[in-house]
C-alpha cells in the first residue's frame, strides 16, 4: 500500500488506448477527453480535504443467503482485483471547510451493483448524517440491483429511501452527484432522490438500459439518449459539473446551505 | 409447483385482474383520473370508496381484461405518468388521513423511450421516497406478477399480502437468465434461484399474508381479503402517525444479510 503512493502509475484510456500519468489527471483522458472509471478512494482523495476522511462501516462483507450459482466466486474476485471489501465506501468527511457524510460507489465491483452490503452501508451513512445533522453527498454508480440476492437486493432500493426522507425530513441536505453509469434500481431510488443532483459530462444515468429500450420498442434512440445532458435538456438534473470542478462546486453547494436550516 | 410454473401461471389470461377485485373490495366507488403534470396512465386505476364502511383510496396496476384494454394499458407496465398519477392519490388520501389499498400486478415499469425522457427511474424513486413518508396506513396486495422496483414503486407499504400463487422479484427469471448465462430458456432455474414466490416472501419477512386463492368462489374469497385488511387497518389506523412511521421504517430497515466482524447479521428464516 505504501509503496504504491510512490508509485508513478499510468492510466490506459480504455476508448483512445492513449497512455497517461494517473498524477493530476482526474482520471480523465488528455487525448480524447473521456472519463475513465475511477476507485473510490481516488474520489474521496480528489473532493475531500485533506485527512479529512473516516470511513464507517468499513467491514461489512456480503454473503451468498441464497446460495446463488457463482455468486461466492464473483464476490472473492472482485474483492481481489479492487482491494475493497464491496462496491460502496462511506464515511464522514469535510469538503471546502463544511463537514459533511459521503459514500461513493465503485462500478469495478460487479458494477457497483446493489446488494445487502451496499444498502446497509448507505443507510448507515445517512443515518449518521441524521443523527449529526449533516449534510450527505453520494456518488451514485450501479448496474441496478444485485440480482444473486434476488428480492433482498431490491428492498435495498426502500431501506435507502427510507433513511434518505428521515434524513430529508429533518431539513438535512443531500447531493447526489451521478456518474457513469447509474442505471437501474439505483436510479429508481437515491439517485434520483438529491435536494440538488449533479452529474458527471457525458455519464450514462437511466431506468432500463439503452439495449433493452432498443430491443423492446424498436425504437431509433438519439445518441445522446441517457447522457447526462440529455438528462438534463429533460429537466432531471441540476447542473452537470467537469472532474476538475466538482470539490469546488460541492464545497460552494455546502456553504451556500450553511446556517439555513429548518428546525426538526 | 416450481416458481416459474407459478408465475407463468400468474401471467396467464383469464385470472380476475384488478378491476374485478376493485369491485369487490370497495362501494361507492369514484374513480379519479391524471397525474396533474402530463396526463393519464390508464395502466393505474385509482379511488376512492368504503372498505366495509371505511373510506379508503385504491390504486391498482390494471393489466386489462381482453386485448383492447391490454394495448390501452401497455399490459399492465405504468409509465412515470402512471406513478405520478398513482403519488398524487396517495398524497390526496394523507391529506385526509385515509387509508390507502395497492393492487400490484406488473411485469415491470413501462420500458421505452418516452418513459425515460419523463423520467421512469425519478417517478418510481419519488414514489418510494413519498410513501416511507406518507401520514396514512398503506397496505398493498400482489395479485399477479410483482415485477422490479415497477411493483416495489406501490408496495412500500405497511403490509404486504400476496396471494399464494403470486411472485416478487427483482429481475424477470427470463432477464436474468440472458444475463447470467446469456440464455432466456433457462429462466426455470433462474426463478428457483431468484427465490420469487409467495411462500418465499412470507418466509424472508417481504411479505406478511399468503391468500390462498380460489377463483371458483371469488366473491368468497375477496370476503376474506376484506376481513384480513379491515383487521390490519383497524391496527394501524389506531398507532399515532409516529409509531405508524417508525413501523414503516423498521419493517424495511431489516432487509438485509450482510457479515460484519465475523458474525453473520439478518440472517432468513
Amino acid at each position: 500500500m505504501l509503496f504504491s503512493l510512490f508509485e508513478k502509475k499510468v492510466l490506459d484510456c480504455p476508448y483512445c488506448k492513449h497512455q497517461f500519468k494517473e498524477k493530476n489527471s482526474f482520471y480523465i483522458c488528455p487525448q480524447c477527453g473521456k472519463y475513465l472509471k475511477m476507485p473510490p478512494r481516488e474520489r474521496i482523495r480528489q473532493v475531500v480535504d485533506k485527512d479529512s476522511f473516516q470511513e464507517l462501516s468499513g467491514e461489512l462483507k456480503s454473503v451468498d443467503f441464497l446460495n446463488f450459482p457463482g455468486y461466492s466466486e464473483k464476490l472473492e474476485k472482485a474483492q481481489e482485483d479492487t482491494g475493497e471489501a464491496d462496491a460502496v465506501v462511506c464515511g464522514g468527511a469535510v469538503i471546502g471547510g463544511s463537514p459533511c457524510a459521503v459514500f461513493v460507489m465503485d462500478s469495478r465491483f460487479i458494477m457497483a451493483s446493489m446488494g445487502s452490503v451496499v444498502g446497509e452501508k448507505i443507510t448507515r451513512v445517512f443515518e449518521y448524517a441524521t443523527r449529526h445533522r449533516l449534510p450527505v453527498i453520494g456518488f451514485t454508480a450501479s448496474g441496478g440491483a444485485r440480482m444473486q440476492e434476488g428480492i433482498i437486493s431490491l428492498m435495498q432500493m426502500a431501506k435507502v429511501s427510507a433513511a434518505v426522507q428521515k434524513h430529508a425530513s429533518e431539513g438535512n441536505l443531500y447531493i447526489s452527484v451521478l456518474t457513469n453509469p447509474t442505471t437501474g434500481g439505483v436510479t429508481a431510488s437515491f439517485a434520483m432522490q438529491g435536494d440538488i443532483i449533479l452529474a458527471e459530462p457525458g455519464a450514462t444515468v437511466g431506468f432500463a438500459g439503452r439495449r433493452v429500450v432498443e430491443q423492446t420498442t424498436r425504437a431509433q434512440l438519439p445518441d445522446n439518449f441517457q447522457s447526462s445532458e440529455f438528462l438534463q435538456e429533460h429537466g432531471f438534473v441540476d447542473k452537470i459539473v467537469s472532474r476538475d470542478e466538482l470539490k469546488a462546486s460541492l464545497g460552494t453547494i455546502l456553504r451556500l446551505h450553511n446556517g439555513v436550516r429548518r428546525q426538526a | 409447483m416450481r416458481a416459474y410454473d407459478k408465475l407463468k401461471t400468474v401471467r396467464q389470461s383469464g385470472r380476475p385482474t384488478a378491476a374485478e377485485y376493485i369491485e369487490q373490495l370497495f362501494t361507492d366507488r369514484i374513480s379519479l383520473s391524471g397525474d396533474r403534470r402530463f396526463g393519464d396512465d390508464t395502466a393505474i386505476q385509482g379511488g376512492i370508496g368504503f372498505l366495509e364502511g371505511i373510506p379508503v383510496t385504491y390504486i391498482a396496476i390494471e393489466k386489462g381484461k381482453d386485448l383492447n384494454e391490454r394495448i390501452q394499458n401497455h399490459f399492465g407496465c405504468p409509465k412515470p405518468e402512471g406513478y405520478r398519477k398513482a403519488l398524487r392519490l396517495m398524497k390526496e388520501a394523507e391529506k385526509f388521513h385515509r387509508p390507502v389499498i395497492c393492487i400490484v400486478d406488473t411485469q415491470g415499469a413501462y420500458c421505452g423511450a418516452e418513459a425515460e425522457e419523463r423520467g421512469q427511474g425519478q417517478a418510481i424513486a419519488e414514489n418510494i421516497l413519498e410513501m416511507m413518508g406518507l401520514e396514512t396506513p398503506t397496505i398493498s396486495i400482489v395479485i399477479g406478477e410483482g415485477g422490479s422496483g415497477g411493483a416495489l414503486a406501490l408496495c412500500t407499504t405497511d403490509y404486504v399480502y400476496m396471494l399464494e400463487n403470486a411472485c416478487y422479484s427483482v429481475i424477470s427469471p427470463e432477464g436474468c437468465a440472458s444475463i447470467l448465462w446469456k440464455d432466456a430458456s433457462k429462466a426455470d432455474e433462474a426463478a428457483d434461484a431468484l427465490q420469487i414466490t409467495a411462500q418465499d416472501m412470507k418466509r424472508m419477512g417481504v411479505a406478511e399474508t399468503v391468500i390462498s386463492e380460489d377463483f371458483k368462489h371469488f366473491k368468497n374469497m375477496c370476503r376474506d381479503i376484506k376481513k384480513q385488511l379491515v383487521g390490519d387497518l383497524q391496527g394501524l389506523m389506531s398507532c399515532s402517525t409516529t409509531k405508524l412511521l417508525s413501523q414503516r421504517y423498521d419493517r424495511f430497515r431489516k432487509y438485509g444479510v450482510y457479515e460484519e466482524g465475523g458474525v453473520v447479521h439478518g440472517a432468513l428464516g
